[in-house]
């Protein structure tokens, strides 16, 4: 009965999601709600010179049109982990920083009238020259603010490459990519009296909640944020978005409850994305195989609205034992949407740059690019020195090589036909970091003998509700059944978000430390753990989730079409909560690392600055018929500093499968692909 | 006195009559999400390249978002709540559970549904853009994985349950098969 982590369940709102039951941010319902459309700047940069409200104003059930002239007023020190957010900072002036910048929201009686209003809103721009084009050496390119991923110098790059036997030099680019999770992003938001309300899709409702009553100049206790299920995140949504703030907005201005819920084009315009990376990669080795030098240096686009960070170079510091490691990262502030975590941020182009370098080299050094990683096996940390908490990349390579018949393979390209087909295999390795962030739970004991367990998470689709609801049963030493699970809600506490492939670990230690003090205290009342203090006590390891993805491809040379024929990962992320689940989330990161890889890339029109495919027939994400058949399965590996052992699974697996595939293709074809996406135009001979 | 921009229909959901006073532009997804109430369909782009709307539209697939309510006049619609009327679960339902054939669950309702369609156009005898032989006269189509999957595009996933979502269907056709 105390067995519950480990076992394989299927989720416990199953039956709530295929009978439709299951209520979206946009699906609850509310008395007396008005609905808000938003309209998006249309020009790159400028200034709003008018807002044509009185055009709208007398069509029917339009309530109103908030702009810059009549919005409230906002703190402009909210933000987050990057700091102050002008993101945040809507419709507070005329100023517009990017296309897709909003500056109104029409509110109507219903749906149909809000848009018809806000589609015949005229609004007057004053253009300024704008730049959007991403480019490494762009002049206003400076060194990123790195509040991790931090520059480093280990050794002599230069000496180590001058005494390499061969060095690769390439560089590798990655473009804006965009969430797409099917959920738009929607808001509905009322004020009973002072206190604000609101139902948002979110990654973490207690830190929207702070941020917004950090806007609304609220004590945090006024504000509360609720989002019971969440249509898929991936990032997108882990910011305090532009449909909660305008709708909150609009509910204090008409005295209502107001509904805004952005279209998919908007999701695309106005939310976030992965910026542009542009990669260069030196490495330099042995006739064995030994790494002398890794140096990666990173581009990558912001907006000067909000400062961000894609540590490009993270892994670089991890994977690899080398006598010297130097990584820079720098940031090129466009005008463009402010870019943000994307699912595996930092990691996977990142690890498209590096583990495409490491297959170059294997190519050139006549080794197996297998070997020539496992040759490369660190004892330590190759850049902190630390230890490493648990270690078992190795492993994924091993079983990976295993179960994929990599020994069979012919190293070298284009030696595959099968028919018009080229056919190719390629691996690639990685990790992405371990851990957690303070959160608290609150458990209390029912007099039916059940336990209420409280904590602020969400379940974006992670699986955390079932994987929460095991830890708190095996926590309390009592069956699931007897768990009483309360989540997505401000007011359950602080908790970190769904992020950073840390809510499992997160929010399942606050749970046990809770329960161990309810049980030390006779399973009696209510008890509340916060876990800062023990987080403070953990000590400095290199913590870390590994990975090896194999891959088989067909390119039609006629074509340019490739597909992914087979697909395998084989995954260290510590304990493992729920293998159902845990193999979805690797199976659903795999299918992304492959979206990545063959369709997705946002695309923008030179003159006009603006992202001119924001919908999903212009940007393509992976569909059934784009993916095969996975397999994806564990090593036994177990993280010592956190409880349970996990690591957490929810970003691991959209990193390495890019490179994976453009090492296959390269293996089928002999021609190197270091521009994602591998498109059509790109592979065609 | 008329109103020119709103119509009166009937619609017949999940075997419930409804009688609606509509805006001509709702389309039958906002209908059934906002009049009917049935939230089940999702709205995940309202431009028809997502399928998380879908609906069978007397007995066949549709996407809500570029139906309008009033050109459903008098259809028999059935929404994600209606594929199982008040009771058990259908085999594919219990198949997207056991499979973990879903994650967030946004896209799952039109999954389902169109799943539904689909099984329903295969036995048929419907063919796909990657049926091998599809000369009238030709052999019924066997469904393989390939067939679902080509079948299914119109409903993406962005949480990547598709091989789950694949093997689901498989495992509801072959049960089919198996009780005949």
């Amino acid at each position: 009965m105390t067995n519950a982590v480990g076992a394989a369940r299927p989720r416990i709102e199953g039956r709530a999601k295929v009978t439709g039951a299951a209520l979206y941010a946009a699906d609850v319902p509310v008395p007396g709600l008005a609905f808000g459309v938003v309209v998006l700047a249309t020009v790159s940069r400028g200034r709003v010179r008018d807002v044509g409200v009185c055009a709208v104003q007398g069509m029917p059930g339009v309530l109103g049109v908030i702009d810059h002239r009549n919005a409230p007023r906002l703190d402009p020190a909210a933000g987050g982990f990057f700091g102050p957010d002008g993101q945040l900072q809507l419709l507070q002036d005329e100023v517009i920083p990017f296309a897709g910048r909003p500056v109104a929201l029409v509110v109507a009686e219903t749906l149909e009238q809000a848009r018809a209003a806000a589609e015949a809103l005229p609004v007057i721009y004053d253009e300024e020259p704008h730049d959007t084009a991403f480019t490494a050496d762009h002049p206003a390119s400076r060194p990123a603010v790195t509040i991790f991923d931090e520059p480093v110098d280990v050794g002599d790059v230069a000496a180590e490459l001058a005494a390499s036997r061969v060095v690769v030099e390439e560089r590798y680019r990655t473009p804006e990519e965009h969430c797409s999770a099917m959920e738009p992003h929607s808001a509905t938001a009322w004020w009973e009296g002072e206190h604000l309300e609101a139902i948002d899709s979110n990654q973490g409702p207690f830190s929207v909640a702070r941020t917004l009553a950090t806007l609304f100049s609220l004590s945090p206790d006024l504000v509360r944020v609720r989002t019971e299920h969440v249509g898929g995140g991936f990032g997108s949504k882990g910011l305090c978005g532009p449909q909660l703030i305008l709708a909150a907005m609009a509910a204090r201005l008409f005295g209502r409850p107001v509904r805004v819920t952005l279209t998919r084009a908007q999701v695309f315009l106005a939310t976030a994305m992965r910026p542009a990376t542009d990669q260069l990669i030196r490495i330099g080795a042995d006739a064995d195989g030994g790494l002398r030098a890794i140096h990666h240096e990173a581009a990558f686009e912001i907006s000067p609205l909000v400062e961000y960070l894609e540590g490009c170079t993270e892994l670089t510091k991890t994977l690899y034992a080398a006598r010297a490691i130097r990584t820079r990262l720098s940031a090129v502030p466009l005008d463009i949407l402010p870019p943000y975590s994307m699912r595996g941020p930092g990691a996977a182009p990142g690890s498209f740059a590096l583990e495409s370098a490491m297959d170059e080299l294997a190519e050139r050094l006549g080794m197996d690019p297998l070997e020539l990683r496992l040759r490369n096996e660190p004892v330590a940390g190759p850049v902190s020195g630390l230890p490493f908490s648990s270690r078992n990349l190795v492993a994924c390579l091993r079983e990976g090589a295993r179960r994929f018949g990599w020994d069979t393979r012919d190293h070298r390209p284009r030696t595959r036909r099968e028919g018009p087909l080229l056919v190719g295999t390629g691996l690639a390795a990685t990790s992405f970091s371990a851990g957690a962030f303070p959160s608290s739970a609150t458990i209390t004991t029912e007099a039916d003998g059940t336990f209420t367990v409280a904590v602020g998470a969400t379940d974006l689709g992670t699986g955390a509700r079932t994987a929460l609801t095991a830890i708190a049963a095996d926590a309390l030493a009592v069956g699931t059944d007897r768990i009483r699970l309360r989540i997505s809600d401000s007011g359950l506490g602080p908790a970190w978000g769904a992020g950073g492939s840390r809510g499992t670990t997160s929010w399942g230690w606050a749970i046990i430390e809770a329960a161990e003090k309810l049980r030390g205290q006779g399973r009696r009342g209510t008890v509340t753990a916060d876990t800062t203090s023990s987080l403070g006590g953990l000590p400095s390891l290199e913590r870390h989730a590994f990975s090896a993805v194999f891959t088989e491809v067909t390119v039609d040379p006629m074509t340019g079409e490739v597909r992914v024929r087979r697909l395998l990962g084989m995954f260290a992320v510590g304990r493992v909560v729920n293998p159902l689940m845990a193999r979805s989330q690797v199976v659903g990161g795999m299918i992304g690392g492959l979206s990545m890889a063959l369709h997705e890339e946002g695309l923008r029109d030179p003159v006009s600055g603006r992202h001119v495919n924001a919908d999903f027939a212009g940007y393509h994400i992976a569909a059934h018929a784009d993916v095969p058949d996975i397999e994806a399965d564990f090593v036994p590996d177990h993280e010592p500093g956190i409880p349970m052992g996990v690591k957490g699974a929810g970003e691991i697996g959209n990193v390495g499968t890019a490179a994976a595939i453009a090492n296959a293709v390269w293996h089928a074809t002999g021609v190197r692909q270091r521009s994602l996406p591998i498109r059509l135009d790109r592979v065609l001979e | 006195m008329t109103n020119h921009h709103r119509s009166v229909i009937s619609l017949q959901v999940n075997g419930v009559p409804h009688r609606l006073d509509v805006d001509n532009r709702t389309t039958l997804l906002d209908a059934l999400r906002e009049d009917v109430g049935h939230t089940g369909p999702k709205k995940g782009c309202d431009h028809g390249q997502c399928g998380a709307c879908t609906v069978l539209l007397d007995g066949r697939r549709v996407v809500s978002c570029l139906t309008l309510a009033v050109a459903a006049e008098d259809a028999e619609v059935t929404t994600v709540e209606g594929l199982a009327g008040d009771g058990e679960l259908l085999p594919l339902q219990r198949a997207f559970i056991g499979l973990d054939g879903f994650q967030c669950g946004y896209c799952t309702s039109g999954q389902l549904c169109s799943a539904a369609g689909m099984l329903a156009e295969h036995a048929a005898g419907w063919p796909s853009a990657v049926t091998a032989d599809v000369s009238p006269d030709g052999p019924a189509p066997v469904l393989d994985a390939a067939e679902v999957r080509e079948r299914m595009s119109g409903n993406l996933c962005r949480c990547g349950a598709y091989p789950s979502i694949v093997r689901a269907v498989l495992e509801t056709a072959a049960r089919k098969e198996i009780a005949g």
